[in-house]
């Protein structure tokens, strides 16, 4: 069996560039994973319906396990790992801490990325707004009302 | 013998919200859950499905895929050994060896549609993938039996040739059915006599999926001394141990289970699935580990769901609203191998109310769909179900108040469960008293958003009896005066945080000063699943053992340092002190730094095995708002109502009553195993399955009671399975009040809701 030859890609990963050579099959949440070493984000469905594997792809929310590693090459990508800085965690991080918004935590990492996409671009938004924006993340522990109040925490506070 | 408290109010700790110990490493993407574990030299387990529900295996070709460059073995059925009919305990049920081994892998017959028939051990994924892809098996398909109507039909498919049902006690071949039992107390027909109103209906049920974000997971290694280490994610390491173990033949003492992170269970993360396919796998290529990850399709088809079925329910009623009499005959689905919940669902069904004359039949049949397992109380979600429904039609047909009937009929201390159990200190009224003054009770059910829509409301209360079992807790005190505690139970939703907090309330720190670690079965004693909502109150249980140990244990340490009488010392508040010296002082942390001078190391260990638990009931209420002419229901409010004993970490406690809701909404209104004639699940995707997203909810609103548990030293009950009971029939008896239709199967979809209308 010949495997297919691998595809440079320069990117760049929470601030950091990166090289590498990945399968042309591989997707990008494995890339993530299984190259870059960085599992905080998550596998959970493979077929773009859970939203565990989300990521800021050049500032738009995207579910990771779509795209191929192959895809990403000068783009710039976040995951959860480079939601805290130097200075501390990330607001929300604190605010899904002190309001109990996680249980399992294992679709944490994904609801963190798609609310930091949200308030980047709309500090402010509605319960509703918020609800409508992350319908694209499952949460099977929560029932969504803690992860809610969170992210509207850090909209009433910024 | 069980111990008794009395119950507290001025706890320092308990009842506090600290941020959970395990919450900074989940919400940076530290925290290492099962997937993410990468060891040197690590291949990757692809498992081959059967793409028909009820088949002969006639032939498996691994030629190809063996000969395939980066894969490093394949295994078939022929790899598991073969295991006679023998019971292993896993604390919360059992499993039957004979059919565990052949639901990990098939050998001679697949019995549902993704039950395993090979796997391949490759160096990724993809080329595992492909390798997977290259092993051909024959098939003799055979006709197929998906739920318990067709499975007990004249001429059904026998799924199982050797199984030996159990009909009342009579043997019973050539069957569908594993067992049929009967709990009866008082006169049936002599209640029925006495009853003015009757109402008798059937309901039916599909079988759904626990649907926990994390698929099932497994890395294994087999060594050339035949020692077995297991790192998965799993809401029981030594359950995970004890299974392996049995289907491998292997002494227990042979395996180490580590469990990672667990991204939700909910029941279904206590069987094994991977385990023993990846240790063979690893044995087979030479010791190399070897990782699985279940793909969500294989979750939905070939894991351990909820099971569908046909319940009837029959009560009786005086013309003064007494219930005199209940019966009702329970059929569930085991899927493939016996062992559905209805024993469970048993033991719930009538436990909200005060029924002098009872019958319960259940019934366990056997289906070409995956074995089942625990979801969340199994079986009272169903069984309440049928009963709330049908408490809320006689309501209807006798003119009762249907909160009145309840509050009137309600299960107290001294009635006996429908199995027989006398109920101790229980708190099923209270929780109705809480519902009836609760804000939402109290408030208007609005105007529907726009003309056309309508709005009702229901409720309805569901009862799950909570297990003891075992736990084991460690803590150890650093010179510093924090203490390091070491469990067995995995931590699902904050039990760290529970159980620490049980410990530094008995030792006087803050739940901050403990710091618990979730460790492997080699480094703590035995410790049951996290389940049966168990966790905080036994290992919480354990943790308060070990901390009076150590209490007593530094007690002597002070006396040592004082030269005084052992007995003469007290500790209150943090701090230790001499009963009669008034200057004789020290804190719990000043202590904690002089035990180099007082005998060294202070470590204490706890341990439990608790036969009871005490039981828990729950009322929810909920507002709907259902357009009848696209049948679309939006869920507008909704309050949960529970007795939780006494909340540990109250934010947790809500946490587990908002997120049972919104899984027993989701089961009410979408959720179901959509079934084809060739016995295929045709949505076995997120997409398709459609759980509940953040905008098909509201806000939940939690009201915590809290009627102490007379046998945990905190008053704990546990919480995580009852708020799963009330909503199907909570939905039900909405839609009712909203639109004038009672509909009797699941999930009362948009479809459903427009039928019935048409009708």
């Amino acid at each position: 069996m010949d495997l297919p030859e691998r595809v440079h890609v320069r990117t760049t990963i929470n601030g950091q560039a990166q090289e590498f050579l990945v399968p042309p099959y591989m997707s990008l949440l494995d890339t993530i994973r299984e190259i870059a070493g960085l599992t905080g984000t998550k596998e959970g469905c493979l077929d773009g319906n859970c939203g565990a594997c989300t990521v800021d792809i050049d500032g738009r929310i995207v579910d990771s396990c779509l795209v191929l590693g192959a895809e990403v090459d000068g783009q710039s990508i976040t995951t959860v790992e480079g939601l805290a800085t130097k200075d501390g965690l990330h607001p929300l991080q604190q605010a899904f801490l002190e309001e109990a918004a996680l249980q399992c935590g294992i679709c944490t990492p994904g609801f963190l990325v798609a609310s930091k996409g949200l308030l980047d671009n709309e500090p402010n938004p509605t319960e509703g707004r918020i609800r409508h924006w992350l319908a694209g993340n499952l949460c099977r522990c929560t029932g969504y009302d803690k992860i809610v109040r969170a992210v509207q925490k850090v909209a009433a506070s910024s | 013998m069980v111990s008794t408290f009395e119950p507290k109010s001025d706890y320092k700790v308990i009842g506090t919200r600290p941020i959970r110990h395990d919450g900074l490493d989940k919400v940076t993407g530290r925290a290492v859950y099962g997937a993410d574990i990468k060891l040197p030299g690590m291949l990757w387990a692809v498992v081959v499905r059967s793409p028909h529900a009820h088949a002969r295996v006639k032939s498996i070709d691994t030629s190809a895929a063996e000969a395939m460059d980066g894969v490093h073995a394949v295994m078939t059925g022929a790899d598991i050994p073969k295991h006679a009919d023998e019971l292993i305990d896993l604390g919360e049920g059992a499993a039957n060896l004979r059919w565990a081994a052949d639901n990990i892998m098939a050998d001679e017959k697949v019995v549902y549609r993704g039950h395993a028939v090979a796997s391949v051990a490759a160096v990724d994924r993809y080329v595992g993938e492909m390798a997977a892809d290259a092993i051909k098996v024959e098939y003799e398909v055979l006709p197929n039996a998906t739920n318990v109507r067709d499975a007990l039909a004249p001429g059904a498919p026998i799924i199982l040739e050797d199984l030996v049902g159990d009909d009342l006690g009579d043997e019973v071949r050539n069957t569908n059915m594993a067992s049929h039992f009967r709990h009866e107390f008082g006169d049936l027909e002599g209640g029925f006599a006495q009853a003015d109103h009757v109402m008798e209906r059937e309901y039916s049920m599909q079988m759904v999926h626990q649907g926990y974000i994390e698929p099932h997971n497994a890395t294994a290694i087999w060594d050339q001394e035949d020692r077995i280490k297991i790192w998965t994610s799993t809401q029981g390491a030594f359950p995970v141990r004890t299974q392996t173990a049995g289907i491998l033949n292997m002494p227990e003492s042979r395996l180490k289970v580590t469990p990672l992170e667990i991204g939700g269970g909910f029941g279904g993360k206590i069987p094994i699935y991977l385990e023993p396919i990846c240790a063979i796998l690893s044995k087979k290529s030479g010791g190399r580990p070897v990782k699985g990850i279940m793909e969500r399709k294989a979750v939905f088809e070939a894991s351990g769901p909820a099971p569908g079925g046909v319940l009837t329910v029959k009560l009786g009623a005086t013309k003064d609203g007494k219930l005199v009499a209940a019966e009702t005959d329970m059929k569930l689905e085991a899927g493939g191998y016996p062992g559905s919940a209805v024993g469970a669902a048993a033991m719930c069904v009538f436990s909200c109310y005060d029924i002098p004359n009872t019958r319960i039949d259940g019934w366990d049949i056997v289906v070409n769909k995956p074995k089942s397992a625990a979801y969340r109380a199994p079986g009272s979600p169903q069984a309440a179900y049928a009963m709330e429904s049908a408490v809320d039609e006689l309501c209807e047909q006798a003119g009762f108040d249907k909160m009145q009937f309840r509050v009137d009929n309600a299960s107290h201390e001294g009635t006996r469960r429908g199995d027989g159990v006398i109920f101790p200190r229980i708190g099923m009224q209270e929780v109705l008293e809480a519902t009836k003054s609760s804000p939402h009770w109290n408030a208007d059910i609005g105007a529907p958003s726009k003309p056309g829509n309508k709005r009702g409301r229901g409720f309805a209360s569901g009862y799950w009896f909570n297990v003891g079992l075992k736990s084991s807790v460690n803590l150890s005190l650093n010179n510093d005066g924090t203490v390091e505690l070491v469990e067995g139970s995995t931590d699902i939703g904050g039990t760290r945080a529970s159980i620490s907090m049980q410990a530094a309330e008995v030792l006087g720190i803050t739940a901050e000063e403990v710091r618990p670690t979730v460790v492997d079965t080699d480094t703590i004693g035995y410790t049951d699943v996290t389940g049966g909502s168990r966790t905080t109150y036994a290992t919480g249980y354990a943790a308060w053992k070990a901390a009076n140990s150590m209490v007593d244990e530094l007690k002597k340490r002070a006396s040592l340092l004082w030269d005084i009488d052992e007995d003469g010392v007290q500790f209150e508040d943090g701090v230790f002190s001499s009963s009669t010296d008034s200057e004789l002082k020290i804190s719990f942390k000043d202590l904690a730094g002089k035990l180099n001078d007082t005998g060294g190391p202070v470590n204490t260990t706890g341990a439990v095995d608790l036969e009871a638990a005490g039981g828990a009931f729950g009322t929810h209420i909920c507002d709907l708002e259902i357009d009848p002419e696209t049948g679309k229901t939006d869920v507008v409010r909704y309050t949960a109502v529970q007795d939780v004993g006494k909340a540990i970490h109250p934010s947790y406690v809500e946490g587990q009553l908002q997120g049972g809701a919104a899984q027993g909404v989701g089961w009410a209104l979408n959720e179901e195993y959509f079934m084809n004639d060739d016995g295929a699940m045709t949505n076995s995707s997120y997409l398709d399955y459609r759980m509940p997203t953040s905008l098909d909810l509201p806000e939940i609103e939690t009201v915590i009671v809290e009627v102490p548990n007379p046998i945990h030293p905190f008053g704990v009950r546990g919480v995580g399975e009852v708020p799963i009971c009330p909503p199907i029939a909570a939905v039900a008896n909405a839609i009712s009040n909203t639109i004038g239709v009672r509909l009797t199967d699941t999930p009362m979809n948009a479809g459903k809701i427009i039928a019935a209308l048409e009708d």
